[in-house]
């Protein structure tokens, strides 16, 4: 909402300084947003007198004018304008000033080599009206001897502009802010003597509303006013306009639009010759259209609330009129409409067609009830002032009767709420100079809820109304108790935090993605899941949901490979979707790694980073989150972006109850396919909604300390088995032959090629065997060496490599 | 004895000698071998007459022991020789690298997630979360924003149906209703999470971080939510004071209701957060809405309260000096690695909440 000081103090009795006001505003709710000194630099623009115009040289369209601007050089200008001639009146801007229309400054600039000294201005650039035909013409006899003088008179008043919460409707008027003002003891509000129109003469269109389900309009004011001549505003109207940044058009456009800022009380005119027979304010029914001022072309749905004639709709009621009854300069009778429309009606009529005016902006935050006939006298006066002709009766049609809400208030329920005491008596000034009416009622007040503020319902807005007038600042701190009953995290957020720091410490980068991602990319990684689309996605790129963390993490991946960098690993802790209802979302820990390890190394000879790379991050990970990675089960079902033969699946136990984690290298195809230059790219997932909480926390106590120190004996063994075999599983029956002797088992070579038959591979390991109890003797070692080979060849069909 | 003096005497002056470790290892033999001198003295010791032998004893032992440990402190003299002569060879450039580490980092919104939750965790507040995708109820109208509500215009909100019934939830509020659903008052959480609205240029990007704060109780009013809110924009700008303006405004959910600027100014192109005469707009609170109480089955004439809205990208972004929202998820490595913390830095309240 803009305003100026000066277009308050029509309202407002107030001496304080600008600054002052812009403070009070803000403290009372109406947020100043921006203050605008709109005239700045407006003086530059000079009245001046076209003294001669040739053709230019170049150009068959423009013409060098020799222009007088009061100084005792000519300037020479060019300009496309038709009408510059000689002897043309007109406003001239210099190099240097700013076109209030584009905000364009002007320098000193070549024409196709004809140098100009500045420009001449048309209305439209002056933002006066939407004439852009040619330059502006000034009149002879009123300007001839203003040549060189500013052609703006300054104006005092910064423009003010507010932003205006959605409960506040009233606020929308320049009438309601000074009320608000003056309730907070900034000026007094101007009581304004109601010129009520006595004509003898009845409005002679007839109105009606239908009396019909779901009608929007609930009463229809009208007033004629005949044999008008339109004309342009006069000057207090026109910068009233233009001082809160709006473009003068016609008087009677200009009067409509003056009251619905001035009291808030949206109006419309219509040319009433051009209306066949009388209204009627209906539904509309599906398929109906008109144009409506803004040139468009709106087709219409069932029960949408117009404002129609026997030809047709007219215009939407409360939103915008339309062309074919909409005044023009040479509108004999004017019909002003001052109506209240629903706001869910206005709201849900705009947004299925999409369109935004003032007026709607105004109906559906609502409308006082009772300003129909305010708002008619004022616009039906002022027309008759500026444009002349005869004022009918007014005409109000309506389907139901308005009545003020009663609240009932109890003085104490400011305190509960608000933590510090007024007075009762302050209270009651502050409502009433709000337009309250307060009836005492036992220890409580009956309020009766002033017409222009829908948003109040309730004690609790009352109270709001209070506190608000009265000053935030006078709420008490309350210093909050430091005390704790309940543990700040569960144990779930205990592990999402852990999770995220273990992943870090092991020098991933975090990351954090959009929840949403490239259709493109998430088609990779999908899997089983469906694609999960944004209805209105702002842009394609971002279009649906993420099935995994993947499809954005390799794409950023990619993006910082190109950057330059080569060795790099990043990770997100963050959701994934598997579905559109609420909850159908994991937790998801996902890394992806790229490049090499010890690349140019004067050390170590440099080698991509692998499978078991990411391996041992995710162990580690889940080993340091308190999980036992002697449980671990390891298994090589992936989803198909992972590389088949060089991924893993990682289970928490051999019950393989959910899936912990899933690692490996990313398919080549895919790496291939998003085009992304690296040696080497792993990645990993931790589902940590499948991560069942470590049964013991660190709170409790810890197993029992017992170590053996008895002698370890370490034997190596060597077994030729089957390539199928998988390591996991001899060292699972290795370690069972038993449990209370085998301390250890280390892998330390795993070999296929010469010397080994096909479709074998041997598996070289080293078993620590230690006692509890005693120090084994070499017989005792012998029987867990045979053992151990007999078993290992029973249950695997592997051989003792001799 | 004058046997026994003369083997001391001769030995000692032999070893006086620059020796070798073989050289001495012969001495070692020439005296304790098996035929050496003192063995073979000590076989004497039984033919010694018994008035003799104590003391012919005694002095071959004292003997015995000082030409031992005479020997073995050689020994250890030339093997220290020799070790230092080895490593003097060994001698490594020590300025050459060291093998790379790589120092992986925690995201700036997450490390301020666990400021802010460190600060409340302090005054009584625990942590609770709600989903990413949420219905229309718990994101509007449960939080008295009906559908024909202008307040709804300021969500731009992501649709997942086009019924508009499920859409990515446009603030952390709705945490609020599933948590009064869930349990009893009193209720006292925070929630940061994810948050989205269709709108994205330098200051908007389609996803941001709020945190939502809700204490609910018997007696709960304005004054507690100012200091609740003082102490925590003092905790978490680290600073002794602290200009902190409540302004009224409008949210559904909250009546009355507030947005809290704090003081700040601009020295040397950067902001300082507390001093100056500039405000900055950082949150909005209030006291909940009867309406929303009575919609979670909170019975509005026995429990009040406040609840408050936090961005949290944003308080990263003044706290520690980030200008575009944008680049949060951006991903930049440089970016990360520049504004990211330490994994080992873990907010706390014992430690204080930055190093």
């Amino acid at each position: 909402m803009k305003i100026t000081f000066n277009w308050l103090k029509d309202h407002l009795s107030v001496s304080a300084k600008e600054e002052k006001l812009l403070e009070k505003l803000t403290d009372i709710g109406l947020e100043v947003e921006s203050v605008e000194n709109l005239s700045e630099g407006l003086d530059l623009f000079k009245v001046a007198k076209i003294l001669k115009t040739e053709k230019h040289p170049n150009a068959d369209r423009l013409k060098v004018c020799d222009v007088d601007v009061g100084e005792k050089e000519i300037k020479k200008v060019v300009c496309g304008a038709p009408n510059a001639r000689e002897g043309l009146i007109t406003v001239y801007a210099p190099p240097g000033a700013v076109i209030p229309k584009n905000k364009t400054k002007l320098i000193i600039a070549k024409i196709r080599d004809v140098t100009s000294y500045g420009m001449l201005c048309s209305e439209s650039e002056l933002n006066l009206s939407e004439e852009s035909d040619g330059i502006t013409e000034l009149s002879s006899s009123k300007y001839n001897n203003s040549i060189g003088k500013s052609f703006f008179t300054q104006s005092s008043s910064n423009l003010i502009d507010l932003s205006i919460t959605p409960n506040r409707p009233d606020c929308l008027g320049v009438r309601g802010i000074a009320r608000d003002l003056a309730a907070s003891g900034f000026g007094k509000l101007k009581q304004i003597k109601d010129q009520k129109i006595k004509s003898k003469k009845s409005q002679t269109i007839k109105v009606k509303i239908t009396n019909e389900k779901n009608q929007g309009c609930f009463s229809f004011g009208s007033c004629l006013v005949t044999n008008v001549k339109n004309t342009e505003s006069p000057k207090w109207l026109k910068d009233k306009l233009i001082s809160i940044g709006q473009k003068p058009i016609s008087a009677i456009v200009d009067i409509t639009n003056y009251v619905m800022i001035d009291i808030n009380r949206p109006l419309h005119a219509y040319d009433a010759d051009k209306i066949e027979k009388g209204i009627i304010v209906r539904n509309s029914n599906s398929g109906e259209e008109f144009t409506a001022l803004d040139n468009k072309t709106y087709k219409l749905d069932d029960d949408m609330c117009v404002i129609s004639d026997d030809k047709g709709v007219l215009g939407l009621g409360g939103i915008i009129g339309g062309t074919r009854s909409g005044t023009e300069m040479d509108t004999q009778n004017v019909l002003i409409e001052s109506a209240y429309f629903d706001p869910r009606s206005i709201r849900r009529t705009a947004k299925r067609l999409n369109i935004d005016t003032d007026a709607k902006f105004r109906f559906e935050r609502g409308i006082d009830q009772l300003s129909i006939d305010e708002g008619l006298n004022k616009a039906a006066f002022l027309i008759k002032e500026i444009c002349g002709g005869e004022i009918s009766k007014l005409d109000i049609q309506k389907i139901s009767t308005f009545k003020n809400k009663i609240i009932k208030f109890d003085p104490n329920s400011f305190e509960n709420i608000t933590g510090f005491k007024i007075l009762t008596k302050d209270m009651l000034k502050i409502l009433d100079n709000l337009g309250f009416t307060c009836k005492k009622d036992k220890k409580v007040f009956k309020l009766s809820i002033p017409s222009w503020r829908p948003d109040i319902t309730q004690e609790i807005d009352v109270v709001e109304e209070l506190v608000r007038i009265v000053g935030y600042d006078k709420i008490k701190i309350e210093e909050p108790i430091k005390e704790r009953k309940k543990s700040t995290l569960t144990q779930t957020q205990k592990l999402f935090h852990f999770l995220q720091r273990s992943v870090a410490s092991k020098g991933y980068l975090e990351a954090i993605t959009w929840s949403f991602t490239d259709a493109k990319y998430n088609d990779h990684f999908k899997g089983q899941n469906d694609e999960l689309k944004i209805v209105n996605p702002i842009s394609s790129e971002l279009g649906v949901l993420r099935n995994s963390i993947f499809s954005n993490l390799i794409m950023y991946m990619s993006k910082n490979i190109d950057r330059g960098f080569k060795d790099l690993s990043i990770f997100e802790i963050g959701p994934t979707f598997f579905g559109k209802q609420p909850g159908e979302q994991n937790i998801v820990v996902c890394g992806l790694s790229a490049g090499k390890k010890s690349r140019l190394s004067w050390l170590e000879k440099e080698r991509n980073v692998d499978v078991f790379d990411i391996k041992k991050d995710v162990v580690q990970t889940l080993v340091e989150a308190g999980y036992d990675a002697e449980k671990f089960f390891i298994d090589d079902e992936t989803p198909d972006y992972y590389h088949p033969g060089k991924s893993g699946r990682l289970f928490l136990n051999r019950g393989k109850e959910s899936v912990a984690a899933y690692f490996g290298e990313i398919h080549p195809n895919i790496i291939k396919q998003i085009d992304m230059k690296t040696e080497s790219l792993v990645g990993f997932e931790i589902f940590l909604d499948n991560l069942k909480l470590p049964k013991k926390s660190l709170k409790d106590q810890k197993t029992k300390y017992s170590v053996s120190d008895y002698q370890k004996s370490e034997r190596d063994f060597a077994f030729i088995v089957d390539k199928k075999i998988k390591v996991q599983d001899l060292v699972n029956v290795v370690s069972n032959v038993d449990k209370n002797l085998i301390s250890n088992i280390k892998v330390f070579d795993v070999y296929e090629g010469d010397n080994i038959p096909e479709n074998q591979k041997s598996i070289a390991i080293s078993v620590t065997i230690q006692s509890q109890e005693k120090t084994l003797k070499e017989a005792d070692l012998d029987q867990i060496t045979k053992s151990i080979i007999e078993t290992v060849e029973n249950k695997t069909g592997a051989k003792i490599r001799s | 004895m004058s046997d026994i003096k003369n083997i001391r005497d001769q030995f000692l002056l032999k070893l006086k000698n620059e020796l070798s470790l073989d050289e001495i290892n012969s001495i070692k033999t020439e005296l304790f071998g098996k035929n050496g001198q003192i063995s073979s003295l000590f076989k004497t010791v039984g033919s010694i007459p018994e008035s003799d032998r104590k003391t012919f004893a005694a002095d071959l032992n004292k003997i015995k022991d000082e030409l031992q440990s005479l020997i073995s402190e050689k020994i250890k003299e030339i093997e220290t020789k020799e070790v230092n002569q080895k490593l003097e060879k060994e001698k490594v450039d020590i300025t050459l690298p060291g093998r790379p580490f790589v120092r992986g980092k925690i995201h700036p919104v997450s490390q301020t997630i666990d400021e802010i939750s460190s600060i409340f965790s302090e005054i009584g507040f625990s942590v609770e979360e709600g989903p990413d995708v949420e219905n229309e109820y718990n994101n509007f109208t449960a939080l008295n924003t009906p559908d024909n509500h202008p307040a709804r215009d300021m969500h731009d909100t992501f649709y997942l149906d086009e019924n508009k019934k499920v859409l990515l939830r446009t603030h952390t509020s709705p945490v609020q209703i599933r948590t009064m659903l869930k349990d009893k008052p009193p209720f006292k959480i925070i929630a940061p999470g994810r948050t989205y609205r269709s709108d994205s240029d330098q200051t908007h990007a389609p996803m941001f971080h709020q945190v939502e704060g809700l204490h609910i109780d018997k007696d709960i009013n304005m004054g507690h939510l100012k200091g609740c809110l003082n102490y925590f924009i003092k905790e978490f700008f680290e600073v002794e004071k602290i200009k902190m303006r409540f302004r009224p405004s409008h949210f559904p959910f909250t009546e009355p209701s507030a947005e809290v600027d704090i003081g700040y100014e601009i020295k040397d192109g950067k902001i300082v957060i507390g001093e100056g005469d500039q405000w900055l707009e950082i949150l909005g609170c209030g006291m909940v809405h009867p309406n929303v109480l009575k919609n979670v089955k909170v019975d509005p004439a026995k429990y009040q309260g406040y609840a408050f809205g936090i961005g949290i990208d944003r308080l990263a972004m003044l706290k520690y000096g980030i200008n575009d929202l944008r680049a949060f998820f951006d991903c930049d490595y440089r970016w990360l690695n520049h504004f990211g913390f330490d994994p080992l830095d873990v907010p706390t309240n014992y430690r204080g909440l930055s190093r």
